[in-house]
């Protein structure tokens, strides 16, 4: 089957019209880079809105108090009342599959007044009161020093972590940063380390501004006793914290004497359904782009298709000829689809590198120009190739089938009448 | 070598039916070089479709070398062809793109023998027809004479038992003609079976026993004292 006689004569009958043969093969080409370029350029959107989303844990939710909407056991509504420490435990024991409980608290917030002092400088920044692994839920990279730690929770050790946004305010440059004190709403804090934030979001420059200092001595510090502001949850990676939620809420609940259908005196947001949107517009994005693509594509194999059969009519007599001295019609069948397939493979590589190119292009382009807002990097992988060979492959089967057919149903007598 | 009996076959246009084949009996012995007369309109190259399985009869009997030939799938068809005939035609019907040795070397092909192989064996027969020098050149630097020899070199190839030959000598001058009767019976001489279709008396007397072919019956059948080509040449 794949003996170089075979391949000979296909390269011939190809050559043969070769202006014919190229005008043939553009059609799919242009079809398949249309397919690359398009999800090409999805993937670059996709990049861009997953950067924004940052490295976030996405399985995550957050959960804060309101007042009361219902009356309930004796109490009133209108009732405001506070997350407490033992509702973490409480939390992990009733609801499986949970990876990080952390509660937080916080103090100063967005354009707050001055609250944070150091020597003669003043800045307003959110101060968190956290566990260590917040870390995980919300990252960041530690710079210098190091984050906050167990032994810091358990000792109420008054340190802080500062952003980088922080520290380039409160400090001159080159300044010894670790080791040194800041003064939050008066009371001071060791700074043990700096971070930094990878997210690319609207408050990306606020996100550098942060502090956190451990759990346990921001409630003794600011006298918060043992209520939580609010929690951030994080689910394993095989169950969805969507699915989780009503129960964690419905612990709450109960353990706050709020009505079971009071559905506003808990506030949350729920990260993952936010990102299962976006990634459905990123499924959305893709199907387009094959639809289209493929579309574009039928239009190329229709041509191939097309040509085949011409090649078939101007053959006639050589199958005739052919058959006279013995080959059989599969063989003949064979010889026309590998023609098709041939020359859709080629076709489609050609257009696979020019897509490539326009890719590598826009690439070039916009590192040279710098950032665009929400394109990030376009890109088609190994599988989107490999996938697109075979719908080629496909194609040239499907193009070749009707040519390869007409061909064998030519008896070779009136073959060779057709002068 | 060939039998034939009672072969019937008709054509339909539109709405007609033409009878052209109407009841052929036939034998031919291994090594006889027959030829089939008849005006145009006769039957005789729907006779040779027939015999060269180009084409399938409705109704009667065809034995060729003890192999009856009947209900061919197409691919049994290409089988048997490649097997037993060989064909020539009149307008050589060589593939264009492919050089006289290609040509030549095409039914080895098909026959699955090596690419060497093949092409020693299609050379050796290229020079049997004097065209060794030739064998590189397409078709079309050819001229008529030796496009029929190369066609018979073609038909040489696949060793068939017997030579199907459609007017070999209709789009050639008498010169060139008598040349490649000559070949034809040089090949016969060695013991080849060969069937020529043909309207020309002279080429017909080349052969050693002519059959008349009219409106669909022989109507005559008769060994002759063949006259050698040689002379003409």
């Amino acid at each position: 089957m794949f003996n170089s006689d075979r391949w000979r004569e296909i390269l011939e009958v190809l050559t043969s019209n070769v202006g014919r043969t190229i005008l043939t093969a553009f059609g799919v080409c242009w079809g398949i880079f249309i397919l690359i370029v398009l999800l090409a350029a999805g993937k670059g959107f996709e990049n861009g809105i997953r950067q924004d989303f940052g490295d976030i844990a996405t399985n995550t939710m957050f959960m804060w108090t309101r007042s009361t909407t219902k009356a309930y056991e004796g109490l009133p509504k209108g009732r405001s009342f506070e997350f407490k420490v033992n509702d973490v435990q409480a939390i992990k024991d009733n609801v499986p599959n949970l990876r990080f409980i952390s509660p937080r608290n916080q103090l100063g917030g967005f354009r707050g007044g001055g609250n944070v002092i150091r020597g003669i400088r003043v800045g307003a920044y959110n101060v968190y009161g956290d566990y260590p692994e917040i870390i995980n839920q919300d990252p960041m990279t530690v710079t210098s020093g190091r984050f906050l730690n167990h032994n810091d929770i358990n000792e109420k050790r008054k340190v802080a972590v500062i952003g980088q946004g922080v520290k380039s305010e409160l400090y001159d440059k080159g300044e010894e940063v670790l080791g040194s004190y800041i003064k939050i709403s008066g009371v001071n804090f060791m700074v043990i380390g700096t971070y930094k934030k990878n997210n690319n979001d609207g408050d990306g420059e606020e996100a550098q501004k942060e502090i956190f200092v451990p759990f346990t001595s921001f409630s003794q510090a600011f006298n918060r006793g043992e209520d939580v502001g609010w929690m951030a949850i994080t689910a394993h990676d095989g169950s969805s914290i969507s699915q989780l939620k009503e129960n964690i809420i419905g612990v709450m609940r109960e353990r706050h004497k709020i009505h079971p259908e009071d559905n506003r005196a808990i506030g949350y947001f729920d990260l993952y359904e936010q990102f299962n949107r976006v990634e459905s517009l990123f499924v959305g994005l893709k199907a387009i782009a094959y639809i289209v693509g493929i579309m574009v594509l039928l239009s190329g194999i229709i041509g191939v298709s097309n040509i085949m059969l011409i090649v078939v009519k101007e053959r006639t007599k050589e199958i005739g000829i052919r058959r006279a001295l013995g080959e059989q019609p599969w063989s003949i069948k064979l010889q026309i689809l590998m023609e098709s397939i041939f020359l859709t493979i080629i076709s489609g590589m050609t257009g696979i590198i020019f897509g490539s190119l326009v890719i590598y292009g826009i690439n070039s382009l916009l590192d040279s120009v710098g950032p665009v807002d929400m394109f990030i990097n376009p890109s088609v992988s190994v599988g989107v190739v490999s996938g697109a060979l075979v719908i080629l492959i496909i194609s040239g089967l499907l193009a070749g089938f009707i040519p390869a057919n007409s061909a064998i149903k030519v008896r070779p007598i009136e073959a060779l009448r057709n002068e | 070598m060939i039998e034939i009996k009672d072969l019937h076959k008709s054509y339909k246009m539109g709405s007609n039916s033409l009878h052209v084949l109407k009841g052929i009996n036939f034998t031919a012995e291994a090594g006889e070089l027959v030829a089939i007369m008849g005006s145009s309109g006769s039957g005789k190259s729907t006779l040779l479709n027939i015999l060269g399985m180009l084409d399938g009869a409705d109704s009667g009997e065809y034995i060729l070398d003890g192999v009856p030939i009947k209900d061919l799938t197409e691919t049994k068809a290409a089988q048997y062809r490649n097997k037993f005939l060989g064909f020539i035609f009149q307008s050589f019907n060589l593939i264009n793109y492919k050089s006289a040795l290609e040509n030549v070397a095409l039914p080895l092909y098909y026959q699955k023998v090596g690419r060497k192989e093949r092409q020693v064996k299609a050379l050796s027969y290229l020079e049997r027809v004097g065209l060794k020098e030739w064998a590189t050149h397409l078709p079309s630097e050819l001229s008529g004479g030796q496009k029929q020899r190369v066609a018979i070199a073609r038909a040489m190839a696949a060793e068939p038992k017997v030579l199907l030959a459609d007017e070999p000598t209709g789009a050639l001058d008498s010169t060139t003609s008598y040349e490649v009767m000559d070949l034809i019976q040089k090949i016969n001489d060695e013991g080849n079976t060969i069937l020529v279709v043909t309207h020309e008396e002279d080429i017909a007397h080349m052969c050693k026993r002519i059959v008349h072919l009219k409106d669909g019956v022989i109507v005559e059948d008769k060994k002759i004292k063949q006259v050698r080509a040689e002379q003409y040449v």
